[in-house]
């Protein structure tokens, strides 16, 4: 079944790098989609729910972590693995990410392989 | 308030964190140069600055800074596309590599400093313009060179209740 992925960043670069990140792993990719902020973000899941969120913290109106409370206050979305892909490199965002229910937490800078390995991880599939 | 990092260990620390960020992320190399501190920046006929600014007990902004063919090479090493002039794509890549390399100074310098918060960038693009710091606050600043092409890494940092005068100009000024 195709794997379909929200990856929401204010960074254009950001996202095209995560978009070239998915085209190399082997998982099949369904549609992916993108959103420059937590608001734009949850208008995207109530569109179409997805099967991953690559999410940075750090954004304006409604940033990553706030994203996150409101994913998994929804049952239906709370099934849905969050990786956090973020400059917030503190021992504290890592605990809160995490304690706020993000499966994994990637650092920028970060390499294709970290974000593979992640992914992999939360999918319990290999990615490569 | 005494900054607890000599500006030696922030020169380091921009060092270290670029260097980092650029063969992580753009697959090159960098090289540094030395350490100067000082208040204005050279004035720039063209160019491209991103700033990031911090926010906690102690305040301030980190900048990157360069030419508009550096900033091309830059953008273009981290999207992996060629770029003839700065464009929007250009920029925004500018934007995340001041955003990584600032925030990851954040982190490392926290153990001194304590916990800051980060702004999203602001990008600049243009001609015949200087920038400046409120109350002449100074810049640590280090260069590096990166295949034949040079770019600038900033830091200012004052107490975050610092006293500011009223009524100087901001940050940037276009000469007439």
């Amino acid at each position: 079944m195709a794997l379909d992925v929200l990856i929401v960043d204010d960074s254009a670069a950001i996202r095209k790098i995560l978009l070239r990140v998915l085209a190399q792993t082997e998982l099949t990719i369904g549609q992916i989609f993108e959103a420059g902020d937590g608001v734009e973000a949850l208008k995207a899941l109530e569109a179409q729910k997805v099967g991953l969120v690559l999410s940075d913290i750090n954004m304006p109106n409604m940033d990553g972590l706030q994203l996150l409370t409101s994913v998994r206050a929804r049952p239906e979305w709370n099934d849905i693995p969050v990786i956090m892909i973020t400059t917030e490199g503190s021992q504290a965002k890592v605990l809160e990410a995490v304690q706020m229910g993000a499966q994994g937490y990637v650092r920028k800078p970060f390499t294709a392989e970290q974000i593979k390995e992640k992914i992999s991880a939360c999918l319990g599939q290999p990615t490569h | 308030m005494v900054l607890p990092l000599t500006n030696d260990e922030i020169a380091g620390i921009i060092r270290a964190v670029t260097e980092n960020v650029f063969s992580t992320m753009l697959g090159v190399q960098v090289q540094p140069g030395g350490m100067t501190v000082h208040t204005i920046m050279a004035d720039q006929t063209e160019g491209v600055v991103a700033f990031v600014g911090f926010t906690g007990n102690w305040t301030g902004s980190g900048s990157i800074r360069c030419n508009g063919q550096s900033a091309c090479i830059i953008g273009g090493k981290l999207l992996m596309t060629d770029f003839a002039e700065v464009n929007e794509e250009v920029l925004d890549a500018l934007g995340e590599v001041a955003n990584m390399i600032i925030g990851n100074f954040k982190d490392e310098a926290a153990c001194k400093l304590g916990p800051l918060a980060l702004s999203t960038p602001t990008v600049i693009h243009g001609n015949s313009f200087h920038t400046r710091n409120w109350n002449g606050q100074s810049w640590i600043t280090v260069p590096f060179t990166c295949e034949g092409e040079s770019f600038e890494i900033k830091i200012c940092l004052v107490p975050g209740n610092a006293v500011r005068e009223p009524l100087r100009p901001a940050g940037l000024a276009v000469r007439q």
